[in-house]
């Protein structure tokens, strides 16, 4: 193009250059292979010596996998099996995966009752989808949260009025939020929304939904929670902490930002206690000191008790990444919704928040991951979720030794898990990215 | 200090200041710990009154600015915004904010909101404004900014003089009576501080009542019916912009004006 003119110093561009195509030789694998494998003699080297590590491992292990034996019935036989095929480094016994599988996933959950802990299992697909994808109708959103009150119905069995009354507690909390909000004074109402609940569920609802179970039954067969076991009890642990830690965790973060003294000496406190207490010690609290506290003769549910230690643990953690998220938004976002008039929770819920849990997706998610690990320590409190179950499945005279294909399958179970969470949580930073 | 006049000719018959008090300021002090930022601020804004507020940075004229909608704190003295006192009364502390827009040196645009939903979302939720009606309000303000095909965007996808328009239509949806604005063209470049300057003009020629924190004494002397200049806290001197730069009175606002006008 003869737009300059090169015979003057002076330059003057009369036509704009148009945007072009990138050369074609900048794309195609030969050329990514050029770029990222053998980009100089070292990379080239370092490219070898990978394959050839791959190489050596896969070669090791994959035949290890899929040469295993999945129909003996004991160690012994299977290793008899295995060596008959004459490989250099045996192969693995997945029979014990095939025997115990369902032990692993329901541990002693009545066999016949399998159907009620699958239906759960679903229904819990089906209450989550809304909440991990925005774009399904909102309305999904109510079964959500119907969903643990159910949940807890099909699991543990009995009157249906147990759940139906617990959820009265809520509804009754709203009416009398209602009623006293518009005479007495928001103050007034929040009290109320908390006394006439709390009441209701220590007075009331045991003796009402005795009553109403006495008259129309609507019960299944119950199952008591020491026969949970299993990768049921974990996911039951898991993502009941996983859905109570985040809302308690992002109270906890206010409450340590807050102006209000008290309230914040209170979160602080938690906070750090928690924080540095090992996990362990809750659980041994929870399963042993915390009968001392309560009244002799009242019986306070092991699963439940759990459950709420690691929640209580894991909203700790919860409350300090989201507190980092809060400190990383500018000033300014705080200065412009105040500027505009909306108040404290308004602006925290429309602006601060959601801009700070965005910012610390992946720390939330890191905590969640955590959590959902962490179940396994209370196989040491002697519950039998998977790894508590290996003890009883090693103790079986048939499968005395076996340690790889049984830790290694319940690994690979909650890596699927794991490794799903933070799949999940790579795709909503993506969706939730607004600039450039 | 950059110097860019708007081209527009101005018809001043339209700003007309009435007699009604917008905001009154009686001897108000402001310390940050034990450092005296503000100290015996008087000052009085009728309604439909343009104030541009100059000084040299650290005088306390944001400061003064954001005393005014109790993004900072006062702790003597009284400011009175629209009849209503300023006290730590929360309820009026938002019955002014409502009534008192802002904008800022660096927008503060809600970045994971598009341009409609930082604009509705005060009408919305502050307001109760039906989600209809305030997308129509703000599809009007976006238009006045000259931006209602940016709608759909999120902030990041915006220039920064867009996004300051932005933010002044954001403010102008809550159909505020009084307009703050804390050094609005500060953060921009020079090619986009025409458009923004051009906006507000605008908004002052619809006697729109304005306190203006910015060295753009282009538009100061346009627009103003009042330059205030601070130092160290204080107010040192005000006048009519015409006084004011042609005559400066103390040799602070001298020193002041030599600097920024003399390069």
């Amino acid at each position: 193009m003869s737009d300059t003119h090169a015979q003057t110093v002076a330059y003057v561009r009369d036509t704009m250059l148009p945007e072009q195509a990138p050369p074609t030789t900048a794309a195609g694998p030969v050329r990514w292979m050029r770029d990222n494998l053998f980009s100089s003699v070292l990379n080239t080297v370092l490219t070898l010596l990978s394959v050839y590590f791959l190489w050596v491992v896969l070669s090791l292990v994959l035949p290890w996998v899929w040469y295993g034996s999945w129909t003996a019935s004991s160690l012994k036989e299977c290793r008899e099996v295995v060596a008959d095929l004459g490989l250099a480094h045996g192969a693995a016994c997945w029979s014990v995966i095939a025997e115990r599988y369902l032990q692993l996933i329901y541990g002693f959950y009545p066999a016949e009752l399998y159907w009620r802990a699958n239906v759960t299992f679903v229904l819990m697909l089906v209450a989550l989808a809304p909440v991990l994808y925005p774009n399904l109708p909102r309305k999904m959103l109510w079964f959500s949260v119907l969903y643990p009150f159910l949940a807890f119905w099909l699991l543990w069995g009995g009157t249906l009025w147990t759940p139906i009354v617990a959820v009265a507690g809520f509804v009754l909390a709203y009416v009398a939020f209602e009623v006293l909000y518009r005479v007495a004074g928001s103050l007034v109402g929040v009290i109320a929304a908390i006394l006439v609940p709390v009441i209701w569920w220590l007075l009331l609802a045991a003796p009402v939904a005795n009553g109403l179970a006495s008259v129309i039954p609507l019960a299944i067969e119950p199952v008591e929670s020491a026969k949970f076991g299993g990768f049921m009890l974990s996911i039951i642990i898991g993502v009941t902490g996983i859905a109570l830690s985040l809302p308690i965790g992002i109270l906890l973060a206010l409450g340590r930002q807050s102006d209000l003294m008290i309230v914040k000496a209170i979160c602080v406190g938690f906070i750090e206690f928690i924080r540095g207490v090992p996990l362990i010690t809750l659980l041994f609290v929870a399963s042993t000191l915390l009968n001392y506290f309560l009244p002799p003769g009242t019986t306070f549910d092991i699963i439940l008790r759990v459950i709420i230690m690691v929640t209580l643990f894991a909203s700790a953690y919860m409350a300090e990444v989201v507190r980092g998220g809060l400190a990383a938004l500018p000033t300014g976002q705080y200065e412009a919704a105040d500027a505009l008039g909306l108040d404290y929770w308004k602006a925290t819920r429309l602006i601060t928040m959601p801009q700070a849990l965005k910012i610390s997706i992946p720390g939330i998610v890191s905590t969640f991951i955590g959590l959902f690990k962490d179940t396994t320590l209370v196989s040491i409190i002697g519950l039998l979720d998977p790894i508590g179950l290996t003890a009883n499945i090693r103790a079986d005279a048939n499968w005395n030794g076996i340690v790889w294909e049984l830790y290694g399958f319940i690994a690979l179970m909650f890596f699927i898990f794991c490794f799903g969470m933070s799949r999940y949580s790579m795709y909503l930073e993506r969706k939730l990215k607004t600039g450039h | 200090m950059s110097q860019i006049a708007t081209d527009r000719e101005i018809d001043r018959s339209k700003m007309a200041v009435s007699d009604e008090i917008a905001i009154q300021i009686n001897k108000m002090n402001k310390w940050y710990g034990a450092f005296h930022v503000l100290r015996d601020i008087d000052m009085t804004v009728q309604r439909g009154e343009r104030i541009v507020i100059a000084g040299p940075s650290g005088s306390g004229k944001s400061t003064l600015i954001r005393c005014i909608n109790r993004l900072e704190e006062h702790q003597k003295g009284d400011i009175i915004v629209d009849g209503i006192e300023l006290t730590s009364d929360l309820k009026n502390i938002d019955k002014i904010r409502r009534e008192v827009g802002m904008c800022f040196q660096h927008f503060n645009l809600f970045p994971h909101l598009t341009i409609l939903e930082n604009c509705t979302l005060a009408p919305m939720w502050v307001r109760k404004t039906p989600k209809k009606e305030a997308e129509e309000i703000a599809m009007h303000f976006l238009e006045k900014v000259k931006i209602p095909e940016q709608a759909d965007k999120y902030p990041g996808q915006l220039s920064g003089g867009q996004q300051q328009r932005v933010a002044i239509a954001r403010s102008l949806c809550m159909k505020p009576r009084i307009m703050l604005f804390d050094e609005p063209t500060s953060a921009l470049d020079p090619e986009m501080i025409k458009e923004v300057l051009d906006t507000m003009v605008e908004l002052a020629e619809e006697g729109m009542t304005m306190l203006c924190v910015t060295h753009e004494m282009g538009f100061a002397k346009q627009v103003a019916n009042r330059v205030i200049f601070m130092d160290a806290g204080q107010i040192v001197e005000q006048n009519e912009p015409e006084e004011f730069f042609n005559n400066p009175k103390s040799e602070r606002t001298k020193l002041f004006l030599s600097q920024i006008l003399g390069h």
